[in-house]
């Protein structure tokens, strides 16, 4: 067996007890037998194992359902969500909300009804029937769980509407719109990425909200998805630096590389807002929410142009001789057919560091910031809702979990989709 | 960068192009330096806090919750600083200890012949690594350890009392007496006494890096041949001898280097101590800054000695890795 | 991983400390012109630095907006500079961090329950500048009723809750070694962790200024089964502040403030302001009210600010009395006595010099 990559999640099992041949079909209990009790230690140590699992799920459900005091999240939702984003201007984000869920409907279903040659063209494979089944449960259970307003139940509702129309429109008839719309798909993200942005600070006619009123979940977001897409080419760019043969751009990369991977990120952070505001001209240091996202974005480039890196030294230099003898210049070549392999390779280690980068959005609450932590502990000191930790904290790591989760299954989706070996069962 | 073989133009010469690819580039960063530095010194100037290193010898005025050096509030701020590095490693060292242990056992549980545990070991993984670090140790701290109960109600073991106050351990006591934790006047008293803040923090580095570890111990289980484990079941060896003699030593080429930068995180990670009122590095170094406003010497001071440490963890992993490669023949 | 390029990076870093030894401590106070008026103008609001979750000093409700004694400074603050006290922009600050904020310019003014000590006016320490002292107090410890403590002495070899970077903090550190009381500080970056730790049974007491506690015990939710013992550890003149080498924006903000004492001795109130400056106009005798509303004379301008900032401010927010009664006085959840609080003509410390 081969060396996977840490992070694959199906590995099978080594069994050095010789394990029953697959292709024997077997029956239920023959198979719980042979997981669970097959042998006498492992008799004992599934039997205690299901007894420790039985009790910890039945205290939590206990708690959940019997001690615990939901209200802390349903009174907060909105700060949860936004922070003190003003009221009269939060249509903006319902705005931003609904151009995006059409946008995912839109482009998920145009990915199924351009099925890559190599895969089956099933317009509803079950994966995707299990996302909208997923979908629909979360609208019509999260909102309600939330107790929100009979309003904004509407809302999620017709917003989940509008995203699995769109999937729905896309996959049938995507086929038949003119290609030059098509084209306008993708570029159409980053478009939007730059109306969000006004959208949510403003700007174009609409009234200013300051970034010390963003909060909860918009801050968390907004903040990973700006350091995340500033720190792309940073990594890029300084990974070329280290492998370069000029030494001034080697050294200043390593010099780079090394001192934000030398030093925890609260300590840059703290760098970032007590003393930052010392090395820029007066009136040049940009206000503290945005010098927490440079920091972030500085800090996730170090640890990309690591794992760009990798991806680059893994790439045979043959293929760079190759590119180079063909007549293409050095940008060329290394835009054309060194980055595109490397950064296939490199994907999986970029997509761990941009989830680990979200979760390391928690630290600004750290420096005072209200992202959703931040936002949590200032709810906690409310009188009210005094020493409710755990229903808050609990509710968060769910939410992180999920967000984590799924952003490591669509990484795996997105390899499967570039890997030019992969071949259709 | 860039240049062909056939002659061609200046801009496109290979020997010409890199140095002014350079001196465009070393010119840039010069200037950006420069233009940083230069304030720098000239706003601290402004403020009275250029940098000056005398600081560190007036006294703290501060105390310390716990210590493993003596520390008074009329002693200087080295001291403090001091301190804080000290408790700074003791978690660390442990921690390092800890999430080894826990990473080896739940990265061997993944290659279980039973199916729930190799299952649970996964969904430890998964729950783990997606959640955010600062996110558990707060859990642990407020949620766990704050919840527990105090006096005669805390949690007893042979040998081990848990209680809202403090972990309490059986210890050595004078000449070497073995003693266990004792109730005196509605206070534990023990000879080995890790104060709740630290414990908090350690359960949250031990059971986050574990996750990590036991991913760098399953890839490296992983890496090895099945034909060995199957040579070493075929000679009668069980389970367990044949992970331990066969397929860990073998494993352990490939470990040592992911876990070197698995140790580096989590001793970069035991900065969110502060999250927790344990007096680590970084909580000396903002209450320091706080009373002296000296920015920038604490954070140099920072940056040095978390450099230090990262030096250290590399230096010694390194000399096990040479260890672990020379077993190969 | 090769340990080598990491050496690197401790050149720089020796460089540093190497440097750092010849360099010497100039205290310099700068005396730079500044434009920090000029900045606000422009920016069309006050960047105000608070707490932000202590109730009676600045509290954000659940509606969004601030109440407060220091959050009302700030709005007087901007009512004088600006004309609208609806124009501050409230940025909630540790205590930890809020001089670094103050000094990077960060916020224009810290109105942060903030003691005023030598070491954070002086040039060669925190160097900022203070501005009048709007509530005096002075530093309590907090216990659980049932913990029976009364004295300090009963706290012995306990844990006791502070929040880092306070000079409650020192002064529990100076009280605690002069009677030779041993005990463990537990430190936490903010209110809300001190507190929690507090109320989560792990020290058993907390230390701050007595305002701070009672407006807190005021939240909790058996405020009767908390007490405070009967001590005074210190003087905690709560001031708001403003950075050094700004001395004009400093006289504003100083002035705003004096004002709202003054209204009080001259019996100036939110309701009778407005009647109080049709008065002045009419009634050209009397000089002292003419020159303090503005109706004569060039205080404000002399300040950089408008002519009529006082009459502004005072319809914006009312005078100290006024503040003090409906953020912490005895109408308030906190129901705090003035005691040394009040005018100095009644006995108390709030006094103004003379506008004039």
């Amino acid at each position: 067996m081969t060396a996977l990559p840490p992070g694959s999640a199906t590995t099978p099992p080594l069994r050095p007890a010789s394990p029953a041949p697959p292709s024997v079909q077997r029956s239920w209990a023959g198979v719980l037998r042979q997981e669970l009790f097959a042998s006498r230690g492992d008799g004992l140590v599934s039997a205690l194992l299901i007894l420790l699992i039985l009790a910890s799920a039945v205290g939590l459900l206990r708690w959940a359902f019997g001690q615990a005091q939901w209200a802390v999240i349903q009174v907060n939702t909105t700060l949860f969500a936004v922070g003190r984003y003003p009221i009269e201007q939060q249509w903006r984000l319902w705005l931003l909300v609904v151009l995006v869920a059409a946008l995912s409907g839109l482009s998920w279903g145009l990915l199924r009804a351009f099925p890559r040659a190599d895969r089956s063209g099933e317009l509803w494979p079950f994966n995707d029937r299990l996302a909208v089944a997923l979908l629909g449960f979360l609208a019509a259970w999260l909102p309600a769980a939330l107790a929100l307003g009979f309003p904004l139940q509407v809302r999620w509702w017709a917003i989940t509407g509008l995203l699995v129309a769109m999937r729905w429109i896309a996959g049938h008839w995507g086929r038949s719109w003119p290609p030059r719309l098509l084209k306008l798909v993708p570029l159409s993200w980053p478009l939007l990425y730059l109306l969000g942005m006004v959208l949510i600070a403003g700007g174009l006619g609409m009234s200013q909200v300051s970034p010390s009123n963003w909060g909860g979940l918009l801050l968390t977001l907004l903040m990973a998805s700006f350091a995340i897409l500033l720190s792309f080419p940073i990594g890029v760019v300084v990974a070329l630096g280290r492998r370069s043969d000029l030494p001034l751009l080697r050294w200043s990369s390593v010099l780079y590389i090394e001192f934000i991977r030398g030093a925890p990120l609260i300590t840059l952070l703290f760098l970032g807002q007590n003393i930052l505001g010392y090395m820029l001209p007066g009136g040049w240091a940009p206000d503290r929410v945005w010098r927490a996202a440079w920091v972030l974005t500085f800090f996730c480039g170090a640890y990309l142009a690591e794992a760009v890196r990798a991806g680059l030294s893994a790439v045979p230099p043959g293929q760079l001789e190759a590119a180079r003898s063909l007549g293409l210049s050095m940008p060329q070549a290394l835009q054309r057919v060194v980055l595109p392999q490397a950064l296939r390779i490199a994907l999986p280690a970029a997509v761990g560091q941009f989830i680990s980068l979200l979760q390391d959005t928690t630290l600004l609450s750290l420096i005072g910031l209200l992202d959703l932590l931040g936002t949590a502990r200032t709810v906690m000191a409310n009188p009210e809702f005094l020493g409710k930790n755990a229903e808050v904290y609990l509710t968060l790591a769910v939410l992180f979990w999920c967000c984590c989760a799924a952003l490591g299954l669509g990484s795996r989706a997105l390899e499967r989709r570039l890997d030019p070996t992969h071949s259709p069962a | 960068m860039s240049g062909t073989f056939e002659r061609i133009p200046w801009w496109r010469d290979r020997r010409v192009v890199p140095w002014i690819v350079q001196a465009v580039v070393g010119l840039v960063l010069l200037l950006v330096i420069s233009l940083l530095v230069g304030n720098l010194v000239r706003n601290l100037t402004g403020a009275g806090l250029l940098l000056s290193w005398r600081w560190l010898g007036q006294p703290a005025s501060f105390d310390v919750a716990e210590s493993l050096i003596p520390f008074d509030a009329s002693m200087p701020y080295w001291r403090a600083l001091l301190v804080g590095l000290v408790n700074s490693l003791r978690v660390i060292v442990v921690g390092l200890v800890g999430a080894t242990l826990l990473g080896t056992a739940v990265g061997m549980a993944s290659f279980s012949s039973n199916g729930l545990l190799r299952r649970l070991a996964r969904v430890y993984v998964e729950v783990i690594r997606n959640i955010p670090l600062l996110l558990q140790l707060l859990f642990w701290y407020f949620v766990v350890f704050l919840a527990l109960p105090n006096g005669t109600a805390a949690f007893q073991l042979p040998g081990v009392v848990v209680s809202k106050s403090g972990l309490y351990l059986a210890w050595f006591a004078q000449g070497f007496s073995w003693q266990g934790p004792e109730l005196v006047n509605g206070v534990w008293q023990a000879p080995l006494r890790l104060s709740v803040e630290f414990t908090a923090l350690l359960t949250g580095l031990i059971t986050y890096s574990g996750a990590f570890i036991a991913e760098v111990v399953r890839g490296g289980i992983a890496s090895v041949p099945q034909g060995q484990w199957e040579a070493a079941t075929s000679l009668g060896l069980h389970w367990s001898a044949s992970m331990r003699s066969v397929v860990l030593p073998q494993a352990l080429r490939v470990i040592v280097p992911g876990l070197n930068s698995q140790y580096i995180s989590l001793a970069k990670n035991s900065a969110l101590a502060v999250a927790v009122g344990y007096v680590d590095l970084y909580s000396v170094s903002e209450t320091t800054l706080n009373q002296t406003g000296r920015a920038l010497e604490v954070f140099l001071l920072l940056l040095g000695s978390y450099l230090i440490i990262d030096l250290l963890i590399s230096a010694v992993m390194n000399g096990v890795n040479q260890l672990v490669q020379i077993r190969e023949r | 991983m090769q340990p080598s390029p990491r050496w690197l990076l401790a050149l720089p870093l020796l460089l540093a400390f190497a440097l750092g030894g010849c360099a010497d401590d100039s205290g310099s106070g700068g005396g730079v012109q500044s434009v920090k008026l000029s900045t606000i103008r422009g920016r069309g609001k006050l960047v105000c630095g608070v707490d932000g979750k202590l109730p009676g000093f600045s509290f954000l409700g659940p509606d969004g907006t601030y109440s407060g004694l220091d959050a009302d400074t700030c709005r007087a603050v901007a009512a004088a500079v600006l004309g609208d006290p609806a124009k501050v922009e409230f940025r909630d600050l540790n205590s930890s961090e809020r001089f670094a904020a103050l000094a990077s310019g960060e916020v224009d003014m810290l109105a942060r329950n903030t003691t005023m000590t030598l070491s954070r006016d002086s040039a060669g320490g925190n160097g900022i500048s203070f501005g009048p002292t709007t509530f005096y107090d002075g530093q309590g410890v907090m216990v659980p009723v049932a913990s029976g403590a009364t004295t300090l002495q009963d706290l012995d070899g306990k844990p006791i809750c502070v929040e880092s970077g306070t000079t409650t903090e020192l002064n529990l550190a100076d009280r605690m070694r002069e009677q030779g009381i041993s005990y463990t500080p537990l430190k936490f970056q903010t209110g809300d962790q001190t507190y929690a730790a507090y109320l989560g049974g792990r020290c058993v007491a907390v230390t701050s200024d007595r305002s701070q506690l009672a407006a807190k015990r005021s939240s909790f939710p058996n405020p009767d089964q908390h007490t405070l013992l009967p001590v005074v550890m210190s003087k905690e003149p709560l001031t708001p502040a403003s950075v050094n080498g700004d001395p004009a924006w400093a006289d504003a903000m100083r002035w705003t403030v004096f004002a709202l004492f003054q209204a009080e001795e001259l019996g100036i109130t939110k309701a009778n302001v407005a009647a109080k400056v049709a008065e002045a106009k009419a009634n050209t005798n009397q000089a002292d009210l003419r020159r303090f509303l503005g109706v004569e004379g060039d205080f404000g301008k002399q300040l950089g600010l408008p002519a009529d900032f006082v009459p502004k401010t005072i319809a914006a927010v009312g005078n100290y009395g006024e503040i003090f009664e409906r953020n912490v006085g005895t109408g308030s959840p906190l129901k705090l006595e003035r005691a040394e609080n009040r005018l100095w003509t009644e006995g108390g410390l709030i006094y103004s010099p003379p506008f004039r």
